[in-house]
């Protein structure tokens, strides 16, 4: 078994496909449409129309850049208030044209600059993640690497939730939670471990709904895997009516929570 | 008196002395009370406890407390968790960082929450995200206005990743609440970051702030590392966003009470 601080290693690496490349490979003929109709156009979040085994979605993906001057590019996948206005309007326009929405999380966090502040980050966020629980439409997220935060949960407020067998979620960047709980950073493994972050902990916790075998060596086949879930997840799915769905999509989230009385 | 005689029995402490923490004068708490924590020598805006916002806000005798036996566990054995919640239970005598009810306010009827932020910094774990949602969901349920004072260092860590799940809990709650034609005002306090900011403190259909009160995702030094610069003093400062467009109004602790009656008002709430 690999210890928590190994799979967050594993989740970070460079090597893993980015979320472009599973939109290459899942989505037929993709249409990419840009801007928040605000401000401008967030690189580090792709989205767009096209079609997956024969129907119609709306893609949204986080992406952090194939080589150096893309990450530069993408901000390294770090999506600015922009980037998540522009999700929720290709999400609204979803739900408009009762298309599902399919997004790929693989974030280290939304973008934590003077910039992004003064935009309203946090506003950004919240509208989002406020847009997606009410969403009259069926939308489904993989987390395929980093599920960094909030700025992950805010393209992840979904029916259901997927992740890659070696993909995180975490409250906090395991380091800034050793720094907060033992003032040193280097304690990533001892954080990694409190804090629960793997992919089988999110199983259990019943925060993913399935957990995904990796094979980038053979990508084609593990998409193809992919594609057969989201296709099977979506005829599930594309059957509830709009009211249903966003009422099953509440009390997915309602259950969460644990306490004593 | 009643005060010594309460600590020999409770083993309750209760400072006699606050100091403020820009100008450093030392007050008797009473006086300070008396001023709603605005620092009588140099103006400067103390943080209030969730029993003084209370009594600072609505009308007296009106409050009804919710879910006040609701306390959190440490689920994950995370390290220091349950010796940090003893401390904070012990020391601020509440059970967790928010406390939820209805009352009145300007004889007008509505839920109310206020976060503590003396309570772990008023981190958002289960507790707190679950007395908000059932605040919300019993608001919309009685067709309440909802009234939210937030304070808070953002989500519990403590807690993992089913403390970043409050976030869209509480906030399917808001969007119920919003669908029913129901009204929420927020009322930005310092400091409002990370988690509760990416959520419902900024969910608000008006959203009002406490002068000098700091609000933001990031906190200032993560800004400050990323960017590698040095921010203005007034950066994330309730002036701040207003100025860029994500506060409806600064409102001073005096006219707090007046500006929410007066907002009730304007939403058609029939005053009992």
């Amino acid at each position: 078994m690999m210890t928590a601080g190994e799979k967050l290693r594993i989740a970070r690496m460079n090597h893993r496909p980015g979320g472009v490349d599973y939109i290459k490979k899942l989505i037929d003929s993709p249409i990419e449409l840009h801007g928040d109709r605000r401000f401008g156009d967030d690189p580090a979040i792709v989205g767009g129309i096209g079609m997956l085994n024969g129907i119609p979605v709306t893609y949204i993906t986080t992406d952090k850049g194939a080589d150096l001057s893309e990450r530069i590019e993408r901000n390294f996948g770090c999506p600015k208030p922009e980037g998540y206005r522009k999700a929720m309007r290709l999400m609204r326009q979803a739900e408009k044209f009762q298309r599902p929405v399919i997004c790929f999380v693989d974030t280290q966090g939304a973008w934590c600059g003077a910039d992004a502040e003064e935009r309203g980050q946090g506003e950004a966020i919240a509208e989002s993640i406020l847009g997606m629980m009410g969403l009259k439409t069926p939308v489904i997220t993989i987390l395929t690497g980093e599920g960094g935060s909030g700025g992950a949960l805010a393209l992840a407020a979904a029916d259901r939730v997927y992740m890659l067998e070696n993909a995180i979620y975490s409250v906090i960047s395991p380091e800034g939670c050793a720094s907060i709980l033992w003032k040193d950073s280097s304690r990533v493994n001892d954080a990694a471990e409190a804090l629960h972050i793997t992919a089988q902990d999110m199983k259990e916790l019943g925060v993913a709904d399935g957990v995904i075998a990796e094979d980038f060596e053979n990508f084609d086949a593990m998409c193809a895997n992919i594609r057969d879930i989201l296709t099977s997840e979506l005829a599930k799915l594309t059957r509830v009516s709009g009211e249903l769905l966003a009422q099953g999509r509440y009390e997915r989230f309602r259950k969460f929570g644990i306490f004593e009385k | 008196m009643l005060d010594s005689l309460k600590q020999k029995i409770l083993g309750i402490v209760t400072p006699q002395t606050v100091t403020c923490p820009s100008c450093k004068k030392e007050f008797q708490s009473k006086e300070m009370k008396a001023a709603s924590y605005i620092c009588p020598q140099c103006g400067k805006y103390l943080r209030v406890g969730a029993r003084d916002r209370i009594a600072m806000t609505v009308d007296k005798g009106s409050f009804k407390e919710l879910a006040a036996d609701l306390s959190s566990k440490d689920f994950l054995n995370f390290p220091g968790y349950a010796d940090k919640l003893t401390a904070a239970k012990e020391s601020v005598g509440e059970n967790d960082a928010v406390i939820c009810g209805v009352c009145s306010i300007g004889g007008i009827r509505a839920a109310i929450f206020v976060m503590d932020p003396r309570f772990i910094m008023a981190s958002m774990g289960s507790v707190v995200g679950e007395k908000i949602t059932r605040l919300f969901e019993l608001a919309t349920k009685k067709k309440l206005p909802v009234i939210g004072f937030t304070a808070s260092g953002g989500a519990r860590m403590q807690e993992g990743i089913i403390s970043l799940m409050q976030m869209a809990k509480v906030s399917g709650a808001v969007g119920k609440h919003s669908d029913a034609g129901l009204l929420y005002i927020t009322v930005l306090t310092d400091p409002t970051t990370g988690g509760v900011t990416a959520s419902f403190a900024m969910q608000g259909d008006i959203i009002l702030a406490e002068p000098g009160a700091l609000v933001g995702f990031a906190g200032r030094r993560v800004v400050e590392q990323t960017t590698g610069t040095a921010l203005p003093e007034n950066f994330q400062r309730a002036e701040f966003l207003l100025k860029h467009g994500f506060v409806d109004s600064i409102v001073s602790r005096d006219k707090m009470v007046e500006t929410l009656t007066n907002l009730l008002r304007c939403h058609g709430v029939k005053i009992s």
